[in-house]
């Protein structure tokens, strides 16, 4: 049997959410940060309306198949996430740092490629923040001419994910460092499932941006 | 201390849908399907992917019905604050 909620000896549970206070505050943290994402998702959504000739179609300007690729490699890295926390539930140390590793080089590789694709849409010609844009387009390399609004709210958006991302490595470094050093246990491991629940839901926006930036 | 316990969730299971659902969704968003009809399609898959890790991933499946309450708060408040953001352009 597993647990989720292992009893833990330096977990102090909330009376009124029956969850340990460390936890409950990245999910605070975490519903913070969808009102953060709806602000943003929102208002591209409703000047997508509002400016249509602004915007290109899914795949004239943004090269849909790598970041198809990308989306899997974040997935990817959820389920070794989730693999860390269910080796440490279980007291397998190496298993958690091995998949810790997994997940710090794929989150790594993940904005590597974001990086990448930035170089390569700003050497095309779709820039932020231009009066307008005219980029190379990807099909039959016509030059595809739009307005300023899809720039600013494509790298807004996903320069926003990927800082969240970047942050995400970090903090996996981190927590790599720290189970190097045996800081977690099979009855404490707080720090590794509040990690997982950010990386996861890094992965959920993702999922959703992806949908909505590249293919609707 | 809680002492909630489960069997291990399905996590490759999972990662195999969300492969799926991700190829999918990239050979639907180009099909000639008319595109109100991929828009709603591309929309319910992608809300599907969600779910999927936030039941799983994030374990909320196995949470205490408070924590579903709290995990769902800010979504009605995420509505009204597109709403408002729609009338303030009309």
């Amino acid at each position: 049997m597993m647990t989720t909620q292992a009893a833990t000896i330096d977990r102090v549970r909330e009376e009124g959410s029956g969850v340990y206070t460390l936890k409950l505050g990245m999910w605070i943290f975490l519903l913070s940060e969808v009102m953060f994402f709806t602000g943003l998702i929102g208002s591209y959504i409703i000047l997508r309306f509002a400016h249509p000739t602004d915007f290109a179609d899914p795949g004239q300007v943004l090269n849909v198949q790598l970041t198809a690729f990308n989306t899997f490699v974040l997935i990817c890295s959820s389920v070794t996430m989730v693999k860390a926390f269910a080796a440490i539930e279980q007291g397998d140390q190496v298993g958690l740092k091995r998949w810790l590793l997994a997940t710090i080089i794929l989150g790594a590789f993940f904005v590597g490629v974001q990086v990448v694709e930035y170089i390569a849409l700003t050497s095309e010609g779709f820039v932020p923040m231009a009066e307008a844009y005219a980029a190379l387009g990807r099909e039959h390399g016509t030059t595809v001419i739009g307005g300023p609004l899809y720039g600013a709210t494509f790298y807004m958006m996903t320069g926003f994910h990927g800082t969240h991302v970047t942050i995400g490595v970090l903090c996996l470094m981190f927590t790599y460092w720290r189970a190097r050093q045996g800081k977690y246990t099979a009855t404490s491991h707080g720090g590794v499932e509040i990690m997982g629940l950010y990386w996861h839901f890094v992965d959920l926006v993702w999922i959703l941006l992806f949908t909505i930036v590249y293919l609707i | 201390m809680s002492t909630s316990e489960h069997k291990q969730p399905p996590y490759m299971t999972v990662w195999a849908v969300l492969f799926v659902l991700t190829i999918g969704e990239v050979f639907f968003a180009f099909s000639s399907v008319p595109k109100r009809w991929i828009v709603i399609g591309l929309v319910l898959m992608a809300i599907w992917k969600a779910v999927l890790v936030a039941m799983y991933y994030m374990h909320l499946r196995f949470e205490p019905k408070r924590m579903w309450i709290l995990a769902m708060s800010p979504l009605p408040l995420a509505v009204i604050l597109v709403v408002v953001v729609i009338q303030e352009w009309r």
